[in-house]
């Protein structure tokens, strides 16, 4: 039994220990208001205030703590992009994320599993060692593994021949690793309160106040804040954030959706990925098969769920793991997600003065929360994007000079 | 395990009610199955909880975290306690599902025995698992996690799957009814009978084998003869009418967008779209919080009616019912009556309210005790059964007094309230309030086309329910576009009030008053989660995982949303239960994949490839011949297939190509403004390389374009790039508006491409019409003519670098030119080749595909294809783009390549051009050619080292570095006479 777990036994009252100070009063200014409680949002804060002393912060969220894409999400985590860019940055959140728990001292379930993105087709093989290929030059496990090493690692999947869509290899990733998802942001929400960092839940931006191009504060269903800086973190709204302050970003919002099974025993360690079969698959410590697919064919602002993405994944599930035909969905949701031409963020410095922004987080936002919240403190603590985010610049667009990743992508689209 | 072993085997009947009880068993029809290794005896009828319960067998799993022995809840399908496996299938539950003969069944979540559970010892250190635990520690040291991360995963989880099972036969069926109806009860046959006699064209979905609902096993009257005359007129009439069908034991497992609902029944999902939707689907009844709650023995008032009722089986032989409704005081006539004797009924309320219920056990001298509630339930000698309960005094809001009173039995039935079975209007986006007067949470705004009836809607009393049902129908019908007739009348009494009680929870000192069966969450749990910070529902689902098991909070959200009230200090008026998803209940993987359909497409020639030999390879949907011969002479096979196109003359089948008719007066213009070259001079006759950009300039398909018109050209796409560039020409017609058609004829045509120096003379053997010499029909000519007597159109295009001939052919005659060409080529030993071939062949030639010499950011600068911009015409989409690229200056560059050293392998594509440590671009296309002896390839290199003689290096398997060196290209026949003959 862990020492940790020891005091709650042995007291005979529940050593409670408040994770976040109860709901207060808004107040009339802050020096940052970020917009957007979601894992990003509360990374940013806790780092802004554990870094850069800057703990006059208003998180604002306007459902509850990190009940957005943060919730939704499948928590996957993993470094082997397609651009130097890219693996360095996602490489940089990895090595953060295996250090969260300790430093939270608050276990997010940082699980290693190994992560398997499955080629079907020759022109999957190709990208897929190019990423390996990418990914070993900067020093990140990656390998193109054949069918015979697949099955030593993960003996229940159907290598056979006889399939629709036959593996011929896969993108094999040692360190890809699942966590749990709200314990991330609760992990930071908990270390951003302590240093004095307010968060408010259930509170709406409505509009952005600028002057002369430079951001003067925020309009609430609470009412106004001024503030000098503002960090908009959110998803699945981040185009309508963004045109409240006059930007407007080359996003186009599509629902995600997921779904998990009921609870099994363990039988699959890895995270399995086919980009060609439109499933993503990894079971949970609960023991629930938590699944996605690819996203919806047509852009919406809903949560809703369709019938048609369960039929459609569960199919190819049982290509993948035929002996599952009698497991059930336990349950399925949705989430938005901010797409961006070249499926990589939008990250930095806007046309506003002070006005910064961490979006187009499609569906790979969640295994950059640590290097995101750490990247944009530092960007709205100095007014400067450091160099790790550079790439992601929002002016990229103009520039040509777009970071190409959906040959990363693990969802389909 | 009370009384098991003894009176267990060959027993059934024995603990059996007489008739009218049991009306779901067919009691001359008995059923052998085993549970736990021991044989049984049910009836056709039962499930397997009942057969079980008949046989005096109570404890048929173990809970998810603690391992407690679980039994009987709903008998409704509707809780976690009673999953079993059986056979490959985990978490059945075992009072919905049949029992069958010969079946085999398990508990689950147990080591060693469900009886003798070795991981029972879990439940002691329970206190040191308080919520979250896992939150709480083995994060220190960091290998820490990876070892009790196994631990608690092989504890988690509840049911196993074996990996060698076959899934087994599912289907899926359409289905369309002007309304339907979810819910067989009493509100759901109402509104069916109304919404029929209006015209429409009912579907009836229950989740029972027999319609009636809560007529079927619950009392209105004291006689009970109220509910068995009700039920047995309205399913009379439903069976009487035959505009509706009735889908029984078949569960509506969602409601998704424009009435789209999913139905499952036996192995089939039937998916259906109604015009209206009646949503008749009852309530659930909620169970009490207190200490022991969870033991077998203790169930809903209405679990025990329903194994009365519907299975003639006797619940218990000494019972106390806990009640705050009439519906209690109805439970205990149904035990008395089946000869449980019942102990006490302990009422939580003050005074009992006057009802007909009431009256009759007060009348038969029952023992009644108000005021009082059960304090906790005590646990048999062996743990696992109910053997009595402490009742004391109630307090206050959820206290007792210390004194209590100890009862023995071995039944406690619980009848305190009902939550609306509201998932699919949740499912529709209908929020639920809570409603003061009942204490319920009662739907507030539905959508369009979905009518709420019955107790689901916050009603109760019987006619009420009645009247609503008719007038759901009545309105479903008109929504629906019927003329329903006159509005029926709605009144009376809802009868919400008094059903529920506000607050049956009695946390108890040492805990083990669950809240959520599912997750093993006690009350102090709940309190805990709050006071860590986790206030509000949502989050507080989260930490604690309440409502997040199988039975998805059924039976947990409101109790969470009292505690969270009053331990926050808010009022329960504004709180909503969490949100509830799809699917209400589980749905198998195999209903949802159904048969899986995965198109195939195959070409014309399709079965003539089999013949051959050839392995077949996937593109797209498409299968293609990658080589013709076994798989172990591939590379022989290919080299033989590349030299008879060099040498002689090959075959390949191009059907899949992508081919896109575009007809109209403003067609030059369109393909000018869609494609990077120029058309509007082409002459018909003539072909033209075809380039597309997307809008930031990158390059996205290519092909040809032939003129066979000045208003028709026949324009080819690349097998995966056809859909793709099909809509992008829809697209950009709609907003140009120019006068053309297009349309995608890829499916219309087989093509074939003959290739080879010796390919004129075999086709001339087969054409008569048109002329094929060199003068009359050049390189990149394009004619209409007969081959074989089939009208086709014939290209003279070059990707493969010799003369050669692409015939596009009606696609139910390919079959027939591909055997004649075969034929006419026999005497030139003509050979088929495939896709690996032909990919050798262009390279020798320096030509790219799209896809694999190009990524989604190339534009045609950086692909050295500057050759095919027009710079003359005003725009094309992604002009602008490119031109704006190419003043930057380029990052990159695509060139041909070979390698020096003969001995050096042939690098792969996508290995990695390095250059001062860094990566600087990437091989393509790598092959060591059979007609220039050589390795040679396409790489993306520095633009500063692209020039003709600079060298560069690769880095190849191994991390080996290997140098390149970049030649002009194409590789072949530099001159390009060959394809010119």
């Amino acid at each position: 039994m862990p020492l940790g777990l020891l005091k709650y036994g042995l007291s005979s009252k529940y050593p409670a220990r408040r994770h976040f100070p109860p709901a207060k009063d808004l107040k009339r200014s802050y020096d940052v208001v970020i917009i957007g409680g979601g894992g990003h949002g509360l990374a940013a804060a806790y780092y802004l205030a554990r870094d850069y002393g800057i703990t006059n912060v208003a998180v604002l969220d306007k459902g509850y703590l990190a009940g957005g894409n943060t919730a939704r999400n499948t928590a996957i985590i993993r470094s082997n992009y397609l651009t130097p860019e890219g693996v360095r940055f996602y490489e940089e959140s990895m090595r953060l994320y295996r250090e969260l728990s300790e430093e939270f001292s608050y276990n997010i379930l940082y699980s290693v599993r190994g992560h398997f993105t499955l080629a079907h087709t020759d022109a999957a093989m190709r990208t897929s060692r190019w990423r390996a290929e990418v990914n070993k030059h900067l020093g990140v496990d990656s390998e193109l593994i054949y069918p015979d090493d697949i099955r030593k690692l993960c003996p229940s999947m159907n290598l056979s021949d006889d399939v629709r869509y036959p593996i011929l290899g896969a993108l094999y990733h040692p360190p890809g690793a699942i966590a749990r998802h709200d314990a991330v942001a609760w992990g930071y929400a908990a270390g951003a309160a302590r240093r004095g960092v307010e968060i408010h839940q259930m509170t709406e931006v409505t509009g952005i106040l600028t002057e002369n191009g430079r951001v003067k504060g925020v309009e609430t269903n609470r009412g106004t804040i001024h503030c000098n800086k503002v960090l908009q973190a959110v998803a699945g709204s981040s185009s309508l954030v963004g045109k409240m302050a006059g930007l407007r970003l080359p996003i186009r919002t599509i629902p995600l959706q997921a779904c998990v099974s009921v609870p099994l025993k363990p039988f699959l360690d890895q995270i399995v990925v086919s980009g060609s079969l439109h499933v993503y698959v990894s079971q949970s410590s609960r023991g629930e098969l938590v699944m996605g697919g690819s996203t919806d064919p047509y852009a919406l602002y809903s949560t809703r769920s369709t019938l048609d993405f369960k039929e459609s994944l569960l199919g190819h599930m049982l290509e993948l793991f035929p002996f599952l035909g009698e497991v059930s969905v336990l349950r399925q949701w949705a989430g938005m997600t901010d797409m961006t031409p070249d499926f990589s963020p939008v990250m930095g410095l806007t046309p506003i003065e002070n006005y910064y922004i961490d979006s187009g987080w499609g569906t790979w936002g969640f295994k950059a929360t640590p290097i995101c919240g750490r990247t944009m403190a530092d960007t709205v603590a100095t007014g400067v994007a450091p160099k790790l985010i550079e790439p992601f610049r929002l002016s990229r667009f103009d520039e040509f000079a777009q970071v190409g990743e959906k040959g990363a992508a693990s969802v389909g689209h | 395990m009370n009384g098991t072993g003894v009176n267990g085997a060959g027993m059934n009947g024995a603990g059996r009610l007489p008739a009218p009880a049991g009306r779901l068993i067919d009691r001359n029809r008995t059923v052998q199955f085993n549970f736990e290794g021991r044989s049984y005896e049910g009836f056709a009828g039962d499930t397997i909880a009942s057969a079980l319960a008949a046989n005096d067998v109570w404890l048929l799993s173990r809970s998810f975290k603690y391992r407690r022995p679980r039994g009987v809840l709903t008998m409704a399908g509707q809780d976690a306690n009673t999953l079993v496996q059986i056979g490959p299938e985990p978490n059945v539950l075992a009072d919905r599902r049949s029992i069958g003969n010969g079946i085999s069944v398990l508990g689950q979540n147990y080591d060693g025995s469900l009886e003798n559970d070795r991981g029972r010892w879990v439940e002691s250190f329970g206190r040191f698992m308080p919520v979250g635990f896992y939150y709480k520690a083995f994060y220190k040291p960091k290998s820490a996690w990876k070892f009790w991360e196994r631990v608690i995963r092989n504890k988690a989880g509840l049911g196993k799957v074996d990996v060698d099972a076959h899934h087994g036969y599912f289907d899926k069926q359409y289905l369309f009814a002007d309304v339907a109806v979810i819910g067989g009860g009493p509100a759901g046959l109402s509104a069916a009978l109304q919404a029929a006699e209006a015209g429409a064209e009912v579907i009836l979905v229950d989740d029972t084998p027999e319609l009636g609902g809560s007529l079927n096993y619950a009392r209105f009257d004291g006689s009970g003869e109220m509910a068995r005359t009700v039920g047995g007129e309205l399913r009379a009439a439903v069976a009487l009418t035959p505009n509706i069908r009735v889908l029984s034991a078949a569960t509506c497992t969602g409601w998704f967008s424009d009435n789209w609902l999913p139905v499952i029944a036996g192995d089939r999902l039937y998916k259906m779209r109604a015009k209206a939707v009646v949503m008749a689907t009852g309530s659930i009844e909620q169970p009490m919080v207190f200490r022991n709650n969870d033991l077998p023995g203790v169930m809903l008032g209405s679990a025990a009616q329903r194994l009365i009722s519907f299975y003639g089986v006797k619940p218990g032989r000494r019972a106390v019912v806990a009640t705050a409704n009439a519906d209690g005081y109805g439970v205990a006539l149904d035990l008395i009556e089946a000869g449980v004797a019942v102990q006490a009924v302990v009422d939580l309320r003050p005074s009992v309210a006057p009802s007909p219920l009431a009256k009759a056990i007060f009348n038969r001298g029952i023992r009644v005790v108000t005021g009082h509630t059960i304090a906790e339930a005590m646990p048999s000698a062996a743990r696992d059964r109910v053997a009595g309960v402490l009742v004391a005094e109630i307090t206050g809001e959820g206290t007792f007094a210390q004194a209590a009173e100890t009862i023995e039995c071995d039944l406690v039935c619980m009848s305190v309230g009902y939550t609306p079975a509201g998932q699919l209007l949740h499912h529709a986006g209908t929020k639920f309030f809570y409603d003061r007067a009942s204490h319920m949470f009662q739907p507030g705004v539905v959508p369009a086309h979905v009518f709420p009836a019955g107790s689901v809607n916050g009603t109760y009393n019987l006619d009420t329910v009645i009247a609503e049902g008719r007038h759901a129908g009545w309105a479903a019908a008109k929504d629906a576009g019927l003329a329903a007739g006159a509005e029926p009348a709605m009144s009376g009494e809802k009868g919400a009030a008094g059903q529920t009680h506000p607050w049956p929870i009695f946390p108890h000192p040492k805990g083990k008053d669950f809240v959520d069966f599912d997750e093993d969450l006690q009350v102090k749990d709940l309190i805990n989660g709050l006071a860590d910070g986790y206030d509000n529902i949502e989050l507080l689902k989260r930490y604690s995982t309440v409502g997040m098991g199988p039975s998805q909070g059924r039976h947990s959200a409101v109790a969470a949303v009292r505690i969270t009230a009053k331990e926050t200090g808010r009022d329960i008026a504004g709180m909503s239960v969490t949100t509830q998803r799809p699917p209400y209940m589980p749905e198998k993987f195999g209903h949802l994949a159904g048969r899986v359909f995965e198109p195939e497409r195959h070409t014309a020639m399709h079965h003539r490839h089999i013949e051959a030999g050839a392995k077949m390879m996937v593109a797209g949907l498409w299968y293609r011949p990658a080589f013709y011969g076994p798989s172990e002479n591939r590379e022989q096979a290919i080299r033989e297939e590349v030299l008879s196109v060099r040498e002689n003359v090959g075959l390949i089948d191009v059907s899949t190509l992508g081919g896109l008719d575009i007809r109209g007066a403003d067609a030059a213009e369109f393909l000018n403004r869609l494609y990077t070259f120029a058309y509007a001079k082409q002459p018909v006759g003539r072909s033209r390389y075809v380039l597309m950009t997307e809008q930031a300039g990158a390059i996205i398909d290519d092909g040809v374009a032939c003129r066979f018109h000045d208003e028709h050209f026949y324009v080819t796409a690349t097998t995966g790039g056809v859909d793709a560039v099909y809509r992008q020409m829809l697209f950009w017609n709609a907003q140009w508006r120019l006068d053309v058609d297009v349309a995608n004829v890829t499916a219309a045509y087989a093509g074939v491409n003959i290739a080879g120096p010796r390919s004129r003379e075999v086709l001339q053997k087969l054409c008569d019409d048109v002329d094929l010499s060199a003068e009359a029909f050049p390189y990149m000519g394009v004619r209409t003519g007969t081959v074989a007597g089939v009208p086709v159109r014939l290209l003279r295009v070059g990707f493969v670098g010799e003369l050669g001939y692409e015939i596009h052919i009606p696609a139910s005659q390919g079959e027939v030119v591909w055997d004649a060409l075969m034929a006419a080529g026999q005497p030139f030993s003509i050979r088929p080749f495939g896709v690996e071939a032909q990919r050798v062949l262009r390279l020798e030639k320096g030509h790219i595909i799209v896809g694999q010499d190009t990524d989604g950011l190339t534009h045609p600068y950086e692909a050295d294809m500057a050759w095919a911009i027009s710079r003359k015409k005003p725009f094309f989409v992604g002009g602008r783009s490119i031109e704006i690229q190419a003043e930057k200056g380029l990052t990159r560059k695509l060139v041909g390549f070979t390698l020096d050293d003969p001995q050096a392998p042939v690098p792969e594509e996508c290995h990695l051009v390095i250059r001062g440590g860094a990566i600087v671009g990437r091989v393509t296309s790598a092959v060591r050619s059979p007609s220039v002896g050589k390795v040679i390839g396409l790489a993306y290199v520095a633009p500063d080292q692209a020039e003709v003689g600079q060298s560069f290096d690769i880095r190849i398997g191994g991390g080996r570095m290997i140098e390149a060196r970049v030649v002009p290209i194409p590789f072949y026949d530099p001159e390009n006479k060959r394809q010119e003959m």
